[in-house]
């Protein structure tokens, strides 16, 4: 397997970027927009040159190389097909057709040009151009932005089984967690230009390092004061206590995931629980699942509980867990 | 409804007034006489110079003005407005000024000490001081309209710089190059004042159409007319093309709105 080291640095605007990061299999860079993603795929191609350090493939560097001579399949995120051009001459542009346009299923809208194309199938035509230029390293820039929700899904499962299949260095760049965990075998968090933490879906569910990525991968983040004991005791802002398995002191971020809470209308009598009063807010069906606000947090419960609850009917409920599904981290 | 009475009168005498002097060149034709008027030697050699000269200055500002509105348009430098001024400027500047300023480069004891004054090289290099700073604006403007990001997905498709001008950039451009172009080239064949002043008007040489009009009029007043009538059509056809080119380069969306409006 191909081995793409990325090291550099670069000044961007209002910081700079700075980054170490090997790439062997798929990895995607999340964050919040303007945090610097793009640019890192724009130095791998060459695009844009690095204050410092660069790009090397399997110990060759790139640093001296135009971005025609870097073989990077790069897909741009609103796809920058060529819009004078067929989609067959589209694919062409980079190197042979081959059964490029049968694979993709293209074939039959060679002679289109891509303004007469749908999102989904302008993704298409964009992935197997940049596959005619025989790349060895793959860069897909908000690769699934710019699809509806309903193509978004299929679309995933597809690219996560060509990224397989494929099995090149690939970096993909989104802001939307979800896309990343679902695509990539680790996320980078990116924030003002420095990444956070780099780890697998899991690890950076599991130990997020900081408040963000704990709140950029869809987890509560309850502010407290911390002071140690046989379990970690933490007087929230709000004044409610709770207590966690993990080691804290001090001022901590208190970290749950919303499918760690359950929910109740009455107080669950039972000290080995956190619980945490308040009222039901906004309610947002996500497939068979809702997600609730109770005061300071969102809980994601079935639909068939959320019904047996009477959630839609508002109140005051009751959000309840476990010590050990809690994580602490530093603010 | 009284008030739209005098902006109506206004309206159709500003369109009388600029419709007169084009009618009146075609009714005061003399249609028997127009083939031999056509067929002097004065018309023939004028419309050879012409030709001659418009093509050779148009394939000049092409080669030159290209690359120049490509590198303005695609970078940024201390000092390029005060380029891209010093470009525009002959299209503002009074004709016999541009004639003046060729002398005293290009003349016999200007700065560059060339015997070009007076020579058929003379009227291309005015049609080119004049015309070419229209096509060069145009192009500006149709390379900065190309989307960057496809000049960067050509590059890294493997296409080089070259490639990617001639293959990417010139065909995303072409609707704004050809405007620029047809503007450029009705504006040469029209060239008169920096002409006469650098190049004079010797027939067979360096006189071009609108200076035969000129030398005819109170000669042959019926030869200058219908020069001038030859000068209307082969303008209008420049301008439809103009229109045409202008409306094909945008998307066929675009070109069914401005039609259909």
């Amino acid at each position: 397997m191909a081995r793409l080291l990325l090291h550099f640095s670069v000044p961007l605007r209002t910081f700079d970027l700075e980054l170490t990061l090997p790439v062997e299999r798929t990895v995607a860079l999340v964050g919040p927009s303007g945090a610097g993603k793009t640019s890192v795929l724009r130095v791998v191609a060459g695009l844009l040159r690095p204050a410092h350090g660069g790009v090397s493939l399997d110990g060759v560097s790139w640093n001296e190389m135009q971005p025609e001579e870097r073989r990077v399949g790069f897909v741009f995120q609103d796809y920058a097909l060529f819009p004078h051009m067929s989609v067959r001459a589209n694919v062409a542009y980079a190197g042979p057709v081959g059964d490029l346009l049968e694979r993709f299923r293209i074939a039959h809208l060679a002679d289109a040009r891509p303004r007469e194309l749908s999102g989904g199938e302008r993704q298409r035509v964009a992935l197997a151009r940049a596959l005619a230029r025989k790349p060895s390293v793959l860069l897909l820039d908000e690769p699934l932005a710019a699809l509806d929700a309903h193509t978004k899904a299929e679309v995933r499962s597809e690219l996560h089984e060509l990224l397989g299949e494929l099995g090149l260095p690939t970096l993909l760049v989104t802001h939307d967690y979800e896309d990343a965990a679902s695509l990539a075998d680790e996320v980078g968090v990116l924030v003002d230009g420095q990444l956070r933490q780099v780890a697998s879906p899991a690890e950076l569910v599991a130990r997020p390092a900081d408040a963000f990525v704990a709140s950029f991968t869809g987890a509560n983040l309850l502010r407290g004061r911390a002071s140690r004991g046989d379990l970690t005791e933490i007087v929230l802002e709000s004044g409610e206590r709770v207590f966690s398995t993990d080691d804290g002191d001090g001022e901590v971020g208190v970290v749950v995931y919303p499918w760690e809470i359950s929910l109740s209308r009455a107080h669950a009598d039972d000290s080995a629980l956190n619980v945490i009063r308040g009222e039901i807010g906004s309610l947002v069906e996500v497939g068979n699942r809702v997600r609730v606000r109770i005061g300071p947090v969102t809980a994601e419960v079935t639909a068939s509980s959320a019904e047996r609850l009477g959630l839609a009917g508002g109140g005051v409920a009751y959000a309840t867990f476990k010590a050990t599904g809690t994580r602490l981290v530093p603010l | 409804m009284i008030r739209r009475v005098p902006v109506l009168a206004a309206a159709l005498a500003a369109l009388a007034f600029l419709a007169l002097p084009i009618v009146a060149i075609f009714a005061r034709l003399s249609w028997g006489n127009l083939a031999h008027e056509l067929s002097s030697s004065l018309v023939t050699d004028a419309l050879v110079v012409s030709l001659k000269t418009t093509v050779v200055a148009q394939v000049l500002v092409l080669v030159f003005g290209t690359p120049a509105a490509y590198v303005l348009a695609t970078h940024r430098f201390r000092g390029r407005s005060l380029v891209v001024t010093l470009v525009e400027l002959p299209i503002v500047l009074p004709p016999a000024v541009a004639g003046i300023g060729l002398l005293a480069a290009f003349g016999r004891f200007g700065l560059l000490h060339t015997s070009l004054p007076f020579t058929q090289a003379a009227v291309v290099l005015a049609v080119v001081f004049v015309s070419g700073p229209l096509y060069v604006r145009q192009a500006i403007a149709a390379f900065e309209a190309v989307d960057e990001t496809l000049v960067a997905a050509s590059r890294t498709l493997g296409a080089r710089p070259m490639k990617t001008f001639f293959r990417v950039v010139v065909p995303l451009a072409r609707g704004g190059l050809g405007a620029g172009e047809a503007l450029a080239f009705a504006r040469g064949l029209g060239e008169f004042g920096a002409t006469i002043m650098f190049a004079g008007s010797l027939q067979g040489v360096t006189q071009t159409l609108p200076l035969a009009v000129y030398a005819e009029f109170d000669v042959d007043f019926h030869t200058a007319l219908a020069l001038g009538g030859l000068l209307v059509l082969v303008s209008a056809v420049l301008l439809v093309t103009l229109k045409w080119l202008a409306s094909s380069s945008t998307s066929a969306f675009r070109f069914a709105l401005s039609t259909s409006s």
